[in-house]
């Protein structure tokens, strides 16, 4: 707990926090009630990671924690040290080379505005490295907790067995019969 | 949306964690995995200036399943226990009722125990800790001290854990031979407080066979092609009382064979609805929650009826009798 004066301390408690996101350590002086979500944004530049609901019903927000997904507004910053954190742009950061769920949602359309989509990646990714054989309803159940007020559920559902077609397991369509709708 | 200022403190022991409790017992809050308490905080519908941040803490992770009991360490998430076989074979109606806790991603970092002190009458894990006889063991700088879910729970998230004291684990007892139990409950949306939630848990006198499951048993039979007996039951709620308050009714389904439930099911149901106290809000009013709470469990009922197992004694038979909470029971 590294205190800057006593005034501020008084007013606003801080800390020195290590962080590990994407791989990289930072060493960051941050108030203590900053969120996960906020020091990514504002204190990492990271602004792939969006914040929607702020009371972690929106999903917008979701980022990896060791590999699982979390709601990164309900998280302090200065509890997710020594951890791992994942955000969008750790699991795809480059237009002409999207990860393989990014490609998924280019494939299937499953985006229209984008605002809802960081948390989407971020929980398909996560979910298809644990089920790499999502029936339909694997996959609704999966995305469940992630809001998109464009699209409707249909092609985020078909992205989430794009993308376990694309590290080669099958989603529940492509094993047996060719599936048009979502094959190039 | 966002926390009033307030300062994160970060032990690494159980002993550091009960000194700062102590220390900060009037403006102190722990916090786990935060998923009821930082929408709380971001709302600002509580302010507390210091925040005991026990997920760094060494020894509050364990989970074991051992002696008839199921011991969640205050830091084990609701995620780990709902995926955890042991667990699911010794009762499976601990990650039944997981399953129906909020999204996966809250799961991931949400903590069982930490439902349990949050004390929501529309949490699941608070009522399946009352349902299967449970209880938690809580620590602070004046001792140990084990308390039953009817002690811990006092009021809608209200217990009587005193400021300065930390549940240290929750302790679950698994199924006894014969028994069979399970868990539904109705959502508007996936994740969504349930509209009404129900635990049941029946006894029957299918002990013996109880290690044997088979599913290619007709239904309705034990292993030994018998029809079992009902020889007790009891219910718990979720979002249609204010605690997690236990309704016994073995009086009402005692003796009856399992292939005869449909002859209990409206007496059951009944007097389920009778004992709820429903509150109605913009998703439901009271009529309804307390109809859908008698039609939950007459489904429950009937699914228990047709399962020809029972789960749970096969992992630990030979083991000794829950003896933690029991030994609480009789004190």
């Amino acid at each position: 707990m590294t205190q800057t004066s006593a005034a501020e301390a008084a007013a606003e408690p801080r800390s020195t926090i290590r962080l590990s996101v994407n791989g990289k350590d930072h060493v960051l002086d941050v108030p203590d009630r900053k969120l996960l979500s906020d020091v990514l944004r504002q204190d990492l530049e990271l602004t792939g990671t969006h914040v929607g609901c702020e009371h972690g019903v929106c999903g917008a927000c979701t980022v990896q924690l060791d590999g699982d997904p979390i709601r990164s507004c309900l998280i302090f910053a200065a509890s997710a040290q020594s951890h791992e954190v994942t955000t969008v742009e750790g699991i795809g950061d480059d237009p002409e080379n999207p990860a393989d769920v990014q490609q998924a949602f280019i494939d299937s359309h499953g985006l229209q505005c984008g605002f809802c989509t960081p948390g989407f990646i971020t929980t398909i990714d996560a979910f298809v490295n644990e089920n790499p054989h999502p029936s339909e309803e694997e996959a609704r159940e999966a995305i469940s907790g992630n809001l998109c007020r464009c699209t409707g559920y249909q092609n985020i559902v078909k992205a989430v067995q794009r993308t376990a077609e694309l590290r080669g397991g099958c989603g529940q369509n492509c094993c047996d019969r060719e599936d048009t709708e979502v094959s190039q | 949306m966002k926390p009033s200022p307030l300062r994160i403190h970060r032990p690494k022991t159980i002993e550091n964690t009960l000194e700062l409790l102590a220390a900060h017992a009037s403006d102190g809050k722990i916090i786990a995995g935060g998923q009821s308490l930082v929408p709380v905080l971001n709302m600002r519908l509580a302010a507390p200036e210091n925040l005991i941040d026990i997920t760094a803490v060494d020894g509050l992770d364990g989970l074991t399943v051992e002696g008839q009991e199921i011991t969640v360490g205050a830091l084990v998430s609701h995620r780990r226990l709902e995926r955890d076989p042991d667990v699911a074979s010794a009762n499976p109606i601990l990650g039944e009722a997981l399953r129906h806790v909020a999204h996966p991603a809250i799961r991931n970092r949400g903590t069982t125990v930490g439902s349990i002190a949050h004390a929501d009458p529309n949490g699941e894990m608070p009522m399946i800790l009352a349902l299967t006889g449970g209880c938690v063991k809580v620590r602070s700088l004046k001792g140990t001290r084990t308390l039953t879910a009817d002690e811990l729970n006092v009021g809608p998230l209200e217990t009587s854990l005193e400021p300065e004291e930390l549940i240290t684990e929750a302790i679950f007892p698994a199924l006894q031979p014969g028994q069979r139990a399970g868990f539904d409950e109705l959502a508007r949306r996936s994740g969504d407080y349930g509209l009404a939630g129900v635990g049941l848990i029946m006894s029957t006198d299918n002990t013996d066979a109880a290690a044997s499951v088979d599913a290619a048993d007709p239904p309705g039979s034990g292993a030994a092609g018998k029809i079992a007996t009902i020889t007790g039951l009891k219910a718990g709620f979720v979002s249609v009382t204010d605690t997690p308050d236990i309704i016994e009714l073995d009086h009402i389904v005692s003796g009856t064979p399992v292939d005869r439930v449909d002859t209990i099911v409206d007496a059951v149901a009944s007097a389920i609805k009778d004992f709820i106290d429903p509150d109605g809000d913009i998703h439901a009013t009271a009529d309804y929650r307390r109809h859908l709470t008698g039609v939950i469990a007459g489904r429950l009922l009937k699914r228990l009826s047709r399962q020809n197992s029972t789960r749970g004694a096969s992992a630990l038979s030979g083991g000794q009798r829950a003896a933690t909470c029991k030994e609480k029971e009789s004190r």
